[in-house]
């Protein structure tokens, strides 16, 4: 099976927060980046998916500026076979459609049997990338899944529902799925992975210009106003466990 | 038509509660917007739904019916409200941020040239869409700038289903034209992994870990803690996803919705799929060392630290209060 995995690079969980001069995103300057974590899991997938076969291909997908080679060079290390580098330097003033299409384009030539991200991004959170790329390339696709099983038509996929509820759904192939975190544990890349990572292939391929305004604009970022009044407790571990335990029976009442 | 349009959410005859928290935010943004809102129920055989709609107050209530509608699938839901967006021509399009919404509404909204504003939190002037980013650390405003129809979807708890306006309305039926082989994927019924044997919902006190709690050889910490206060231990999701503690003991979206006296949050940055779990509990108390963590919004009392400097601590001081 020839597997596709769109990968996100975003800013790691703990980035300083210093909102840009523009108002419109936070600074980059101090960022570390990594992987969106939902797409390590999609990358985990894939490559479980062809341990299990014995046979196939993994191919990693990113789009952005030159950095994200890190990224790419990552997966490669962890055991993906080749990797595309869409260079875009302007994807922040691309919307979904648009960022899709560019995904679209460079996923269209290589025709694979699967393709699999991340449910959602940690950084913007549409969750709707590769919904829209499925569209775009006219497959079916299927969202929020914990397990693939590969069937003598396609495949059997469980989808997470709400509560603690679950749903099987049949899919022929190609699709697109979306993979939610949790269903398999993720790999580290080895030393030896590291090294052949440097001998494997990361093309690099231009996006299209944006056609056209984007359907969607953000206007501005800011600090989310606080929803409560906190009340924050300092002082020494001692002193705040203290004011805990008052705080516990004097107001919240149960001590 | 123009005007807002509320794509309402059912599963075998019964509403997917956040449904009416949308028509709520649909109600209000038409009255806003100085137009009427009318609303979708979509199915086999919905009348008795379609009918307990017609006494809101909405322009109108379509009833979109098709044999091939009985269970949901993206391929039918996605080809019938495109039927219905062409023939009445709705400003906005409003849905509530559901699983089943995540797995259909960004392929409408490419059909029609769209993208989909997902997971709004508030609605101001404008109208100006407010979304979270970064996990919930920062807030942006979103509009929309496409020449078609406005696709948005509400956030759980954004809204109040009980602000929605009574009223009286008529029922349209709308068949829309669906082809036998249109549905490309084949769900089957749902289903739970294995009896839940953790009610995390009648517990009065929680003590809920996140990932500050670094590795499974740490969770004795909070275990000491929840024991100490005789509370129930939750976690957020990555904790569960490591298996570090079970799937069942998960408080967010894709686990279980709390609302006890007293929430301890620990080393929990406070992502959205958490604070949906947990926003309703009466106290909530947030240890984590990064000030900046939107659990802090939640939080009635909070604490900017070292979990395994304060947790220990306050173990030992609420032993000591015990005895």
């Amino acid at each position: 099976m020839k597997i596709v995995v769109a990968i996100k690079q975003v800013p790691e969980r703990d980035a300083p927060i210093h909102i840009a001069s523009d108002g419109k995103w936070i600074d980059e300057g101090d960022l570390n980046y990594t992987i969106n974590e939902p797409d390590a899991y999609a990358l985990e997938e894939a490559l479980q998916l062809k341990e299990k076969n014995g046979t196939g291909e993994v191919i990693v997908v990113c789009a952005g500026p030159e950095r994200v080679q890190s990224t790419l060079r990552e997966a490669l290390a962890k055991g993906a076979d080749r990797a595309i580098h869409i260079e875009a330097d302007d994807l922040g003033s691309r919307d979904t459609l648009g960022v899709a299409q560019v995904l679209a384009d460079a996923v269209k030539s290589e025709s694979p049997d699967l393709i699999l991200t991340g449910l959602q991004s940690d950084d913007l959170g549409l969750g709707q990338t590769g919904v829209v790329l499925a569209e775009l390339l006219g497959i079916p696709s299927a969202t929020i899944i914990m397990h693939v099983e590969p069937t003598a038509s396609g495949l059997k996929v469980n989808r997470e529902l709400e509560d603690g509820w679950f749903q099987h759904v049949e899919l022929p192939l190609p699709a697109l799925l979306t993979i939610q975190s949790g269903g398999n544990k993720l790999r580290y890349a080895t030393l030896m992975g590291i090294k052949k990572a440097k001998t494997k292939e990361l093309k690099t391929v231009p996006a299209a210009a944006a056609s056209g305004a984007p359907a969607i604009t953000l206007e501005r970022v800011y600090l989310p106003e606080k929803q409560k009044k906190t009340e924050m407790l300092t002082g020494s571990p001692a002193e705040i466990a203290a004011k805990i335990v008052e705080k516990l029976k004097f107001e919240v009442r149960v001590l | 038509m123009s005007g807002v349009l509320v794509v309402m959410e059912q599963r075998s005859g019964t509403w997917n509660r956040m449904s009416f928290e949308a028509l709520a935010a649909g109600q209000q943004l038409a009255t806003k917007l100085g137009t009427a809102c009318s609303a979708a129920v979509i199915g086999a055989g919905v009348d008795s739904l379609s009918s307990e709609l017609s006494k809101k107050k909405l322009a109108k209530v379509y009833a979109v019916q098709h044999d091939q509608l009985g269970t949901y699938t993206a391929d039918g839901y996605v080809a019938a409200l495109e039927q219905l967006i062409q023939q009445t021509a709705p400003d906005y399009i409003l849905f509530p941020h559901t699983y089943q919404v995540r797995d259909f509404a960004p392929a409408l909204a490419t059909r029609l040239k769209q993208v989909l504003i997902s997971d709004v939190i508030a609605i101001h002037d404008g109208p100006v869409f407010v979304r979270q980013l970064l996990q919930g650390k920062l807030n942006a405003d979103y509009r929309h700038s496409g020449s078609g129809p406005c696709l948005v979807s509400i956030q759980a708890g954004t809204f109040r289903s009980d602000a929605v306006e009574e009223g009286s309305s008529t029922v349209e039926n709308f068949s829309p034209q669906l082809s036998a082989d249109l549905l490309r994927a084949k769900p089957g019924e749902p289903f739970r992994e294995s009896a839940q044997t953790v009610d995390l919902t009648a517990a009065p006190v929680i003590v809920s870990v996140g990932r500050g709690i670094g590795e499974q050889d740490n969770l004795g910490v909070v275990e000491e803690l929840a024991s100490a206060l005789g509370a129930e231990l939750a976690a957020s999701r990555p904790i569960c996803d490591n298996g570090w503690l079970p799937m069942e003991r998960q408080v967010g979206s894709s686990g279980q919705t709390v609302s006890p006296k007293l929430y301890i949050a620990v080393g929990i940055s406070g992502a959205i799929q958490h604070l949906v779990g947990m926003k309703g509990s009466k106290s909530v108390i947030a240890i984590n060392k990064d000030e900046n963590a939107p659990i802090f919004e939640v939080a009635d009392y909070g604490v900017v630290g070292d979990l395994f400097e304060i947790v220990p601590e306050l173990t030992k001081a609420v032993l000591a209060s015990r005895s």
